[in-house]
């Protein structure tokens, strides 16, 4: 299992993403320098988190634009399995890989604490690992996570299963005291149509191990070790 | 025959879509009602982004502000946009 990280100027979650995917997983890890235009020889792609660009016009907006992109739009189309992790989320929907997008919190306050999330769509390279109704404790640390999209959508997101998971209370009940950042209908992670790109705001590579407090970001991350490697 | 460029600035106004929660908009409105400025019921904050374009008319200008604002300058899941273009030298 070949996973490539992409550090963006600006990301900082990217060295998070590569020890810990290498150290807890046991993937073999490659950090992909956003300048780059090849994918060549990974599996999965992970989008970190971070400020790419300082956050300049819209968290994600500039780099939508990095030459490593295009490969990235043309490998997502072939299958492959893609995650955004809180900027890297942002980035995908400023892209338009995935729907809906990213605004500042309700509270207009950083967000830096553990949040729950109840697992609801488990048929995606990120989640096949869970089952629905799994209620995983992972940490959030963003100023600009409130998804949002319009109510049309937001009917076709759940007729069409794109909805990946919500924040919800320890016991998994999806409360509005349990959004921390004002979400759409509590919305923590969404997926594509084709369900192989998936973006969540909670760090789930910040959660592998007791060590830092918490492996719920493990048991999700195993998904991936059920993909079929070509590498 | 070389058609000859003008200089245009353009102002881009984007602002949150109706719909679109805009905290910012309603903390702001707060502070104007701690002031004691109480005529005041809405408050939206957007941005202003001011540039200037060589383009060989006001409308070729424009056309391609707005196809600025609709692939980069403005998201058209929470935001819209208006153009205003002068002639540079209009103003500094």
């Amino acid at each position: 299992m070949h996973v490539g990280v992409i550090s963006f100027p600006g990301s900082n979650g990217d060295h998070d993403a590569l020890s810990n995917l290498e150290a807890d997983l046991g993937a073999s890890v490659r950090r992909i320098d956003y300048r780059e235009t090849s994918l060549a020889g990974l599996d999965a792609v992970v989008l970190p988190g971070g400020f790419s660009y300082g956050d300049a016009l819209r968290c994600g907006a500039i780099a939508r634009f990095a030459p490593v992109m295009a490969e990235l739009q043309k490998a997502a189309l072939d299958g492959m399995p893609i995650l955004g992790i809180c900027n890297g989320f942002q980035v995908l929907c400023e892209a338009h890989m995935l729907p809906g997008a990213l605004l500042r919190n309700e509270t207009l306050r950083f967000h830096c604490h553990w949040t729950h999330i109840r697992i609801e769509q488990t048929g995606t390279p990120w989640t096949n690992n869970l089952a629905a109704g799994d209620i995983l404790r992972l940490p959030v640390a963003h100023g600009e996570g409130a998804f949002y999209t319009d109510d049309e959508h937001l009917a076709q997101l759940e007729s069409d299963g794109q909805i990946v998971a919500r924040y919800c209370t320890e016991a998994g009940e999806v409360t509005p005291d349990a959004n921390p950042n004002g979400s759409v209908a509590n919305i923590a992670a969404v997926c594509n149509e084709q369900r192989n790109v998936v973006g969540l705001m909670p760090h789930p590579e910040r959660a592998t191990n007791e060590l830092v407090g918490g492996a719920d970001g493990l048991r999700l991350l195993k998904s991936l070790l059920n993909q079929t490697v070509v590498h | 025959m070389a058609t000859s460029l003008q200089r245009w600035i353009i102002e881009a106004e984007i602002m949150p879509k109706q719909g679109v929660n805009d905290p910012q908009g309603d903390s702001v409105l707060s502070g104007l009602k701690l002031l004691g400025f109480s005529g005041t019921e809405r408050v939206r904050v957007g941005k202003l982004i001011r540039f200037d374009l060589r383009a060989a008319s006001q409308d070729d200008a424009r056309n391609t502000a707005r196809e600025m604002c609709e692939r980069l300058l403005a998201n058209p899941v929470i935001e819209e946009f208006e153009l205003a273009v002068h002639a540079a030298g209009e103003e500094g």
